[in-house]
C-alpha cells in the first residue's frame, strides 16, 4: 500500500529561531498584537510504499533520523496518512 | 605530500582550494570525484565550500550520504588530516565527525565580508604556524554559519580547546560563544567558517589564509618521517 | 480562426494577417502560440530594431557582436570575454526573489550558450523610495534573490548599481549582467549547423510554468498583475550549477555543434532561432521532451519558459558522448529532433504534425515598426532651470552629510556584503570600487567592468543622459586602469507605442550611438525592455551601460581611496562650471537638498573625456597615481569624502582640500556640481612634475587640490582669505554614509 507521510521539521525548542523571530515582530508591527510566539518549521510530504501503517510510519521515521532532520537541532512529528 | 580536494555536485570553492594549494603553496593537489570510494594516499582531504547538492534540505545534509564520505570517515578515523570550509564544514557536522550543527545566520541574511577570528588553539595540525591569541583577516561568506551546540558539548568543547578559532570583534552569524572553528577530539578533523583558500595572495587582498595550509603542510612534513604511510600517525600528535 | 483567439494571445490584426499570408494557411493553435510569442516585443525587438541598427557594433577587439547569446571580445593571449545585460524587471514586480533569480538564471545561461564559464555577474537596480513598505519588500526580495542564486552557483556578483526614485515604485528595474572567459577558439555559437545532426535538451523538466512570460513581458503591468503569478518561475541554482559545469564538458569534448539558452519562450525561441541562425529546419517530436506535468499540450510544451533547460545541437553520432557528460553530472538528456535541410520548424507529437512553419520567418520576420516620436510636453516645464530659483545654502557641511545619506549615494555595503563576491578568487578590485576588476588565471591579464545609467538626466535629456552614461560607465573603468573596448546596453523604458516613450528612446540611441563611436567602444549586444509603465506612469528612460575594460597587466590596477598621509590631491578636468548654474540641472544636490528635478544635465565633451581618459590610463601604466575616482552624482565634495572612507584594504584617511576659484559665486556648484570628464587622483608629491607634464601633453586641465592625512574632511575655498567650508570627522561621515540603507530599512 502507498501511504502519505507527512513531515514536520521545527528547530528545538531550546533553539533560538531567528527566521520566527523575525515573523514575529513583522506580525507585531502590522497590527497582530495578540501574536506571542512565532516559529518557523518546515513540512515535507513523502509518499511512501508500506505494508501497513506502522510500518510506513517505521520507515519515514528512520528517513527523518537518518535525513530529514538534524536531531542536534530539530525536532520532527509524522502525521501518517493513506494516499488517496 | 597530496591533498585531496573533494568536488560534490555544487561545490564552488573546489577550484580555488586547488588553486591555492598547488599554484600558490605548490603542493601536489589532485580532485576527488564524490562518487570516488578510495582515497588512499593522500595526506590530507579537503572539503571545500558551496552549495553541495543545493543545500536544500539543510546545509551538507545530503553531502554527508555521498559514496565519497565513507572514505572520508575511515579517513579521518584512521588519523588523516580532514579540512573542511564553510560547506565542508556544515557536511562534516551532518555526517557527525564534528559535534555541534549549523543554523542560518541570525540576521537571516548572507554575508560575505573579511572578518578577524582570533587564535583560540595554536597546538592543532592547522594552527601550528600561527602564535597563540593571532588574529588573523579572513573572509567568509555563508548564509547558514550561525554554530550551535548545547551546553553540555559546548563545555566539552572548551574543556579540551576543541575550539579553534572565534570571531574577534563582532561576530557576523551569531554563533555560539563567536565560534567560527572546531576541531574534534582527537585533533586532526577541523570544520571553519571562513575560507583561507579566499586570502593566500596579496592581489586578493590579504594573505593569512597561508598560516592555515602551512600548518597543515609543516605538520605533514613532521609526521612525514616518523611513518612514511602517513595514515594512523597523523593524530598522534594530539594523542 | 476567431479574431479573438489571436487578439488575446497579443497579436495585432497586421501580424495575424501576415502570419496567413506567409504560411498560404490558418495557423493551428500551437502554431499561434508559437508566433505570438516570438513575435512579442521582447523577442522580436518590433518597435527598437530599426533604431538599434544604428548603433555602433563593430571594433578591433569584437569576435562576435550583436545576434548571438552574447558578445564577445578578445582579451589576447588566446582569451576572450563574453558579455551581456538583460533586464528582468516585470517579474521582480510581482515576486521579487524568484523574479531576480530566474534572472540571474537566464543572463548566466547566455553566457553559457557561447561555451564560455561564466566568472561575474554585476546587478543594475532600480526601486521606488525605502520610505515606503511595498518598496522595501520588493528591493529586499530583490537583492535577496540574486544572493540565493548567484551565491549558490558560485559565479561572484561584483558590482552593479542601486537607485531609488519615485519613478520606479511601481515598476521596478533589475538589470543583470554577466561576463564569462573562453579560450578563443573554443567560442560556440547558437546553431543548428549540419544535416541530422541531433537535437538534444538537457536540464530540468518542462511544466507549465512560465508560459506567455515574454508576452507578459511586452504589456504594460496593470491593476490585475499581482494574479500573473503562474508566469513567474522558481529558480534552481543547484541544477543550474550542474548544468554550468556539464555545458563547459560539452564543449571540451568536442561533439557540440551549437548551444543555446532557454529562457524566454522555451524551445519554440531556442529551435527556431538555433535553425534560423544556421540557414537549416529543425523537426522535433514533443513527445520526447521530459516533461513535469502529465496531460501537458503541444502548445504548453512549446511555451513553456521552465529554467535551468539548454539545447544542444550534437553531432550524429555523439549523442551517447553528450548522453554520458549528462548523467555525469546528474542531469537529464533528451533527443527531441534533428536539425533538417528544409529550413523548416516542425513540430510532431508522434506520428501527427501540430505544427510546421519556416524558422526563418518565426525567428526573424515578424514586423518591423517605426513609431511615432513626438518631445514630451513635461520638458517645456522641466527642461530648464534658471539658477536664481536655487537658493544658495548655508551650511555646507550640513549638505555633505544630507547627500552621503541619500540611499543613492550611501554607501551599498547592505547589498553587496550579500553577495558571494569573492568566489573563485578571481575578485581583485571589489565592490565599492568605481569598476569591478578580476584577474584571469595563468595570465597577466585581466578586465574591468561596471554598469551605469543616471535616468534623472535622461528624463531631463535623454540624448546627453545616454552621452554621460557612456562616457561615466568608461571613465569609471579608465580609473582602476582598464582600457574600455565594448558596451553592452540594457534599455529601460516606457509603451513604445506612445510617442512620447519612443521620443525618448530614440534620443538616448542617437546619444549612445555618438558615444560609443567616439570613445572607441562598439556595442556588442544588449537588451530592451519596453513597456515599464503602470497606469500611463512610465519609469524614467533608463539606458544602463555595461562597460568592459581590458587589463594587460593586472599588478598595475588602481583604486579609489586614498593611501597615504603626505600623498597630493589632484583634480583631472575642470574645476568651475563654464556658466552659472551649468552643472546644477538634473543632480542629486538639487533633488536631494532642495527637492527639485529640474534643468538640463551638464552635457559631455567627448573629446575631453577621451583626452582625460587616456591620460589616465597612461599615468596608472606608469605608476603614477596611488588612487583616482570618478567625480559623478553629488560632486567634488562627495567624491572627496568617498576617497577617505578607506576600503577593506585600506583605512580611512583624511584630506585637507582648498579650492581657489576666483570668480565662481556658487559654492555649492563647486561642491556638488556634477560635470562629466573629472576625476580625483592622489599621488607622490614627487611625481607632481610628471603628472603636470602628462596633463599637459594630453591637455587635460589638472589642479592641485591639496593633501591626504589627518582625520578629518577639510574643505576650503580661497576667496582673498582661506575660508573653511566643510571640517568634518571622517569617521563620522562614513558612519553615517555606511549605515544610510540599513536605517531606512528599520
Amino acid at each position: 500500500m502507498e501511504f502519505l507521510v507527512k513531515v514536520e521539521v521545527t528547530l528545538k525548542k531550546t533553539v533560538a529561531d531567528p527566521q520566527g523571530q523575525a515573523v514575529y515582530s513583522a506580525l507585531r508591527d502590522m497590527g497582530f498584537e495578540g501574536t506571542r510566539e512565532v516559529r518557523v518549521g518546515k513540512l515535507i510530504e513523502v509518499r511512501v510504499e508500506g505494508e501497513d501503517r506502522e510500518h510506513a510510519r517505521s520507515l519515514v521515521d528512520e528517513m527523518c533520523r537518518r535525513l530529514l532532520a538534524n536531531p542536534v537541532i530539530e525536532d520532527y512529528r509524522l502525521e501518517v496518512g493513506v494516499d488517496g | 605530500m597530496r591533498f585531496g580536494v573533494v568536488i560534490f555536485p555544487g561545490s564552488n570553492c573546489d577550484s580555488d582550494c586547488y588553486h591555492a594549494l598547488k599554484d600558490v603553496m605548490g603542493l601536489e593537489a589532485e580532485y576527488i570525484w564524490h562518487k570516488s570510494t578510495d582515497i588512499r594516499g593522500f595526506d590530507a582531504i579537503i572539503l571545500p565550500g558551496g552549495f553541495s547538492y543545493g543545500d536544500y534540505l539543510r546545509a551538507g545534509a545530503i553531502a554527508r550520504f555521498s559514496p565519497v564520505m565513507k572514505a572520508v570517515e575511515k579517513f579521518a578515523r584512521g588519523g588523516g588530516l580532514v579540512l573542511g570550509i564553510c560547506n565542508g564544514f556544515q557536511i562534516l557536522l551532518e555526517a557527525g565527525l564534528l559535534p555541534g550543527a549549523m543554523m542560518r545566520n541570525d540576521c537571516l541574511q548572507f554575508r560575505c565580508h573579511y572578518v578577524e577570528v582570533k587564535v583560540e588553539n595554536a597546538e592543532t595540525p592547522f594552527t601550528g604556524e600561527c602564535s597563540p591569541g593571532q588574529i588573523l583577516r579572513i573572509p567568509i561568506a555563508h548564509g547558514e554559519g550561525n554554530y550551535f551546540a548545547e551546553p553540555r558539548v559546548l563545555e566539552e568543547l572548551k574543556r579540551n580547546q576543541q575550539i579553534v578559532l572565534r570571531y574577534h570583534g563582532s561576530n557576523p552569524n551569531g554563533s555560539v560563544d563567536n565560534i567560527a572553528a572546531v576541531i574534534n577530539r582527537e585533533g586532526n578533523v577541523m570544520g571553519m567558517m571562513p575560507h583561507p583558500e579566499r586570502c593566500c595572495e596579496g592581489v586578493l587582498g590579504g594573505t593569512d589564509g597561508k598560516f592555515i595550509f602551512q600548518s597543515m603542510m609543516k605538520y605533514i612534513g613532521w609526521s612525514l618521517p616518523l611513518n612514511p604511510a602517513t595514515q594512523g600517525r597523523c593524530g598522534s600528535r594530539e594523542s | 480562426m476567431k479574431a479573438e483567439n489571436w487578439q488575446q494571445l497579443g497579436l495585432k490584426p497586421f501580424e495575424y494577417e501576415k502570419i496567413v499570408k506567409s504560411l498560404g494557411r490558418e495557423p493551428t493553435w500551437t502554431e499561434l502560440g508559437m508566433f505570438s510569442v516570438l513575435w512579442s516585443e521582447h523577442c522580436a525587438y518590433k518597435h527598437s530594431r530599426k533604431l538599434l541598427k544604428t548603433l555602433p557594433t563593430q571594433g578591433e577587439r569584437v569576435l562576435i557582436g550583436p545576434g548571438e547569446n552574447a558578445g564577445v571580445v578578445d582579451l589576447g593571449d588566446g582569451l576572450a570575454v563574453v558579455m551581456k545585460i538583460e533586464s528582468h524587471n516585470h517579474p521582480i514586480a510581482v515576486e521579487p526573489y524568484q523574479g531576480a533569480a530566474t534572472g540571474v538564471g537566464g543572463i548566466v545561461r547566455d553566457i553559457m550558450a557561447m561555451g564560455a564559464r561564466p566568472v561575474a555577474l554585476l546587478d543594475s537596480l532600480r526601486f521606488g523610495p525605502l520610505e515606503e513598505a511595498r518598496n522595501r519588500f520588493i528591493f529586499g526580495g530583490t537583492v535577496g534573490g540574486i544572493a540565493g542564486y548567484g551565491n549558490c552557483l558560485g559565479i561572484p556578483t561584483v558590482g552593479g548599481e542601486v537607485y531609488f526614485e519615485e519613478a520606479y515604485s511601481l515598476n521596478p528595474l533589475c538589470n543583470v549582467l554577466c561576463v564569462g572567459v573562453i579560450e578563443k577558439d573554443k567560442v560556440k555559437r547558437g546553431r543548428a549547423a549540419g544535416e541530422g545532426n541531433a537535437v538534444i535538451l538537457i536540464g530540468n523538466t518542462t511544466g507549465r510554468d512560465g508560459i506567455h512570460g515574454c508576452t507578459f513581458a511586452s504589456e504594460e503591468l496593470g491593476e490585475d498583475t499581482e494574479e500573473k503569478r503562474p508566469n513567474i518561475q522558481v529558480g534552481d541554482p543547484f541544477t543550474e550549477k550542474l548544468l554550468i559545469e556539464a555545458c563547459l564538458e560539452l564543449v571540451d569534448s568536442g561533439a557540440v555543434v551549437g548551444m543555446t539558452d532557454m529562457g524566454a519562450a522555451g524551445i519554440t525561441s531556442s529551435c527556431a532561432e538555433a535553425a534560423a541562425r544556421a540557414g537549416m529546419g529543425i523537426e522535433i517530436d514533443v513527445a520526447k521532451v521530459p516533461l513535469r506535468e502529465e496531460g501537458m499540450t503541444p502548445y504548453e510544451i512549446m511555451l513553456s519558459e521552465s529554467q535551468e533547460r539548454m539545447l544542444i545541437i550534437a553531432e550524429k553520432g555523439k549523442e551517447d558522448q553528450v548522453k554520458a557528460i549528462c548523467d555525469k553530472w546528474g542531469l537529464r538528456s533528451a533527443q527531441i529532433g534533428v536539425v533538417t535541410a528544409d529550413g523548416m520548424f516542425r513540430v510532431r507529437e508522434r506520428g501527427t504534425i501540430v505544427a510546421e512553419v519556416p524558422a526563418k520567418l518565426l525567428a526573424e520576420e515578424a514586423p518591423i515598426y517605426t513609431p511615432e516620436a513626438r518631445k514630451p510636453a513635461y520638458l517645456d516645464e522641466v527642461g530648464h532651470l534658471d539658477p536664481g530659483e536655487v537658493s544658495p545654502i548655508g551650511d555646507a557641511a550640513e549638505c555633505l552629510r544630507i547627500l552621503l545619506r541619500t540611499p543613492d549615494l550611501a554607501s551599498k555595503e547592505y547589498v553587496y556584503r550579500q553577495y558571494d563576491h569573492m568566489v573563485r578568487t578571481d575578485t581583485i578590485v571589489l565592490p565599492g570600487a568605481d569598476a569591478a576588476v578580476l584577474r584571469v588565471k595563468g595570465s597577466r591579464k585581466g578586465f574591468a567592468v561596471c554598469t551605469d545609467g543616471n535616468g534623472r538626466h535622461c528624463y531631463l535629456d535623454p540624448r546627453s543622459g545616454a552621452i554621460s552614461a557612456v562616457a561615466e560607465a568608461a571613465r569609471n573603468v579608465c580609473c582602476v586602469g582598464a582600457k574600455p573596448v565594448a558596451v553592452t546596453n540594457c534599455l529601460n523604458f516606457g509603451n513604445p507605442e506612445k510617442p512620447e516613450v519612443f521620443w525618448q528612446f530614440s534620443q538616448v540611441i542617437e546619444g549612445m550611438a555618438e558615444a560609443c563611436l567616439k570613445l572607441g567602444t562598439p556595442v556588442i549586444g544588449g537588451n530592451v525592455s519596453f513597456y515599464n509603465e503602470t497606469s500611463g506612469h512610465a519609469v524614467y528612460p533608463t539606458p544602463v551601460i555595461g562597460m568592459l575594460g581590458i587589463i594587460q597587466d593586472t599588478s598595475a590596477v588602481c583604486t579609489p581611496e586614498f593611501k597615504l598621509e603626505g600623498d597630493i590631491i589632484l583634480l583631472l578636468g575642470p574645476i568651475a562650471p563654464p556658466q552659472e548654474g551649468a552643472w546644477l540641472g538634473g543632480s542629486e544636490y538639487l533633488r536631494a537638498v532642495h527637492r527639485m528635478v529640474k534643468g538640463k544635465p551638464a552635457r559631455v565633451d567627448l573629446e575631453l573625456e577621451k583626452r582625460l581618459q587616456a591620460m589616465l590610463l597612461e599615468a596608472i601604466g606608469k605608476g603614477l597615481l596611488k588612487s583616482a575616482h570618478d567625480i559623478s552624482d553629488g560632486g567634488l565634495a562627495v567624491a572627496l569624502a568617498e576617497c577617505c572612507f578607506g576600503s577593506p584594504a585600506h583605512e580611512m584617511i583624511g584630506a585637507s582640500v582648498v579650492l581657489a576659484t576666483p570668480g565662481v559665486r556658487r559654492r555649492d556648484e563647486l561642491l556638488f556640481g556634477e560635470a562629466p570628464a573629472r576625476v580625483i587622483v592622489s599621488a607622490d608629491p614627487s611625481d607632481f612634475g610628471r603628472l603636470k607634464a602628462l596633463a599637459e601633453k594630453h591637455d587635460v586641465p589638472l589642479t592641485l587640490l591639496g593633501k591626504v592625512g589627518g582625520d578629518h574632511l577639510d574643505i576650503a575655498i580661497a576667496e582673498g582669505e582661506t575660508k573653511t567650508l566643510i571640517h568634518e570627522r571622517v569617521e563620522e561621515l562614513r558612519s553615517l554614509w555606511q549605515g544610510a540603507i540599513e536605517c531606512l530599512l528599520k
